[in-house]
């Protein structure tokens, strides 16, 4: 019966796609009425030839197929996403790539949201998706709810991806940071997101055992929050239902401030909540010991999901903003601090008995050095969200050095270190191909990172004193062109971090790789006794 | 009272008040000195049913 509803709907979205293909008044969206036409008639042959064979989903065995889908998706995707950003910094520091023959399509303003998307929502998605599957089902001993929803979540959000950088390539985009999509793409994510909830939370439900673990607060904290401010920034209404172009409800310094609330808690509750709630579970698991202090993990939880909501208004200083709402952005960034520092110190000190594990263990040292990354740029953050500070720091390379120390320092390195978790665990293997090649990676990778954060303060703070420079008689000294020329050289170091840390991607793709291929494989069980002779 | 200045007077008080007693109370409500011991057990979870779900048998309530 459910089939019969499904070869319907799938139905219908073929044909209504092949409508828009026809209809279409933009080139993104005809593109993407061709990929859904495709998708959509694709799934309603596959659903149509498997009418009548049963998938079974034994209570007894956790869902593991779909976290191994999510695995490989986050290794890809991160390469990918590393690679557009290597290019875009090459694009910044030398202006003949982009190329004349791709004007439009691959200039730097195209590829600029296609890398932010690609780490982000690709990346730092799947891993996300990924290591949350995995999590819940191991912290409440049960198996992920909802049949095959899990893989309709893992397929869904690689549409969304395909769906959002496509569009940015072809122009299909709203403009607002970190949520550039078009309508259609954001109605679909919202789809997708809602049964990602209905999954996670159905197993909570289910669970086997009396309490949530911590991370199980988090990983659900990022996944209802990002949901309302999904809906929220992207309230447009469309220009014509077979285009892309949408104009946004909100108008003004509201939309401004909406964007904001938005863009800093993407920052605060996907690249901080979901990845704490890695951190919680990983880092015991790596060191073997539980974490330090349980009852500061629910502190760092309350104190950072009522503190991050509120200090979005610190990204519109000197703006139409009131000056009120941006003293309490500030105020509450500020206040921030402690909560963050309490989970960096909480996630060190689990280590707290093992610190020889650091020097043999270069997984585990992954790990420590993205949460020591964590509290860098957590101190980092709530400084330059200070007026005075932000007056200097804004709109400069300061700010994109400070998420790339986030980014690359404590989201890259959590999710590496999750990945090498996981991949033996996942693949049944014994260990790693080569730790060798995971120290290579780690040291790649820091190197990369401190070349980057490096040339970015420098640059970034040479070119806000040089902006604010006036001679005596009070007028401006520089003009734009001069800042742009001297910022060269810091490019170029910076281009060459990115060259390191996709560079350490690479060996891990291909340490992971070589892992399922070539490492022992895992006896099956160890409980079943083997006669001795 | 037009909308914006209602909003913002209820937000500067009595939201602010819940919200600020809700929290102290949170903080406490971790603190309290007989939790410890099922703290203990909910920290370890992470090192039970690795390979496989609990059965119900298994299951703690």
């Amino acid at each position: 019966m459910v089939n019969y509803i499904k070869l319907i709907a799938l139905g219908l979205v073929t044909l209504f796609a092949m409508m828009g293909i026809n209809f279409a008044r933009d080139v993104a969206y005809q593109f993407h009425a061709i990929i859904v036409a495709l998708v959509a008639g694709g799934l309603f042959i596959w659903t149509l030839r498997g009418i009548g064979t049963k998938v079974s989903h034994p209570q007894d065995e956790y869902m593991d197929g779909v976290i191994r889908a999510g695995v490989i998706a986050t290794a890809l995707w991160g390469v990918v996403g590393f690679l557009a950003g290597v290019f875009i910094a090459f694009q910044l520091a030398f202006p003949a790539l982009n190329f004349e023959w791709a004007q439009g399509y691959a200039n730097f303003g195209r590829l600029r949201p296609l890398h932010t998307s690609a780490v982000i929502f690709a990346f730092g998605g799947n891993a996300l998706i990924a290591s949350s599957f995995y999590v819940v089902q191991r912290t409440s001993a049960a198996r992920l709810w909802g049949g095959n929803l899990a893989w309709f979540v893992f397929w869904g959000y690689q549409l969304f991806i395909v769906l959002a950088a496509t569009g940015y390539l072809l122009g299909g985009t709203q403009s607002k940071e970190y949520a550039e999509p078009e309508w259609y793409v954001d109605l679909w994510l919202t789809i997708v997101w809602v049964a990602y909830l209905a999954v996670f939370l159905g197993t909570v439900i289910k669970r086997k055992e009396p309490h949530i673990y911590v991370a199980n607060w988090f990983y659900l904290a990022f996944i209802v929050t990002i949901a309302m401010l999904h809906v929220v920034n992207n309230m447009t209404i469309p220009v014509s239902i077979w285009g892309s172009k949408s104009v946004i409800v909100w108008a003004g310094v509201q939309d401004a401030m909406i964007q904001w609330w938005y863009g800093h808690n993407a920052v605060g509750f996907f690249l901080t909540a979901g990845f704490l709630g890695m951190m919680y579970y990983f880092i015991p698991k790596q060191a073997e010991r539980p974490v330090f202090s349980y009852k500061l993990s629910i502190i760092h939880f309350w104190a950072l999901i009522f503190l991050y909501i509120w200090a979005g208004p610190h990204h519109l200083h000197y703006t139409a903003l009131p000056d009120w709402a941006s003293t309490l952005g500030m105020v509450f960034s500020v206040v921030l601090w402690m909560p963050s520092w309490g989970g960096m110190i909480n996630g060190l000190m689990t280590l707290s008995g093992a610190w020889d594990k650091l020097r043999t263990d270069p997984v585990i040292r992954m790990m420590v050095i993205s949460v020591g990354f964590y509290g860098m740029s957590t101190f980092e953050g709530p400084m330059m969200s200070i007026r005075a500070v932000n007056s200097l720091s804004h709109y400069t390379d300061w700010t994109i050095g400070h998420v790339h120390s986030g980014a690359l320092g404590w989201n890259g390195m959590i999710t590496f270190g999750v990945l090498y978790f996981l991949v033996p665990v996942l693949w049944k293997r014994e260990r790693l191909y080569s730790l060798q090649l995971v120290s290579w990676h780690f040291w790649l990778a820091t190197i990369g990172i401190v070349l980057y954060a490096a040339s970015m303060w420098v640059t970034g703070i040479m070119e806000g004193l040089m902006w604010r420079e006036v001679d005596a008689n009070g007028f401006l000294v520089n003009s734009f062109a001069d800042t742009v020329a001297a910022k060269f050289p810091m490019y170029v170091v910076r281009a060459l971090g990115g060259v390191l840390f996709l560079a350490g991607a690479v060996v891990m793709c291909y340490n992971l790789w070589m892992t399922v291929r070539k490492a022992p494989a895992k006896e099956a069980s160890l409980s079943v006794a083997v006669p001795a002779e | 009272m037009e909308t914006y200045s209602f909003l913002r007077q209820f937000a500067d008080s009595w939201m602010l008040l819940f919200l600020f007693t809700f929290f102290i109370g949170v903080i406490l409500w971790a603190f309290r000195p007989w939790a410890s011991r099922s703290y203990r057990d909910t920290a370890n979870i992470p090192f039970r049913h690795e390979d496989r779900p609990a059965t119900d048998k298994e299951a703690r309530r």
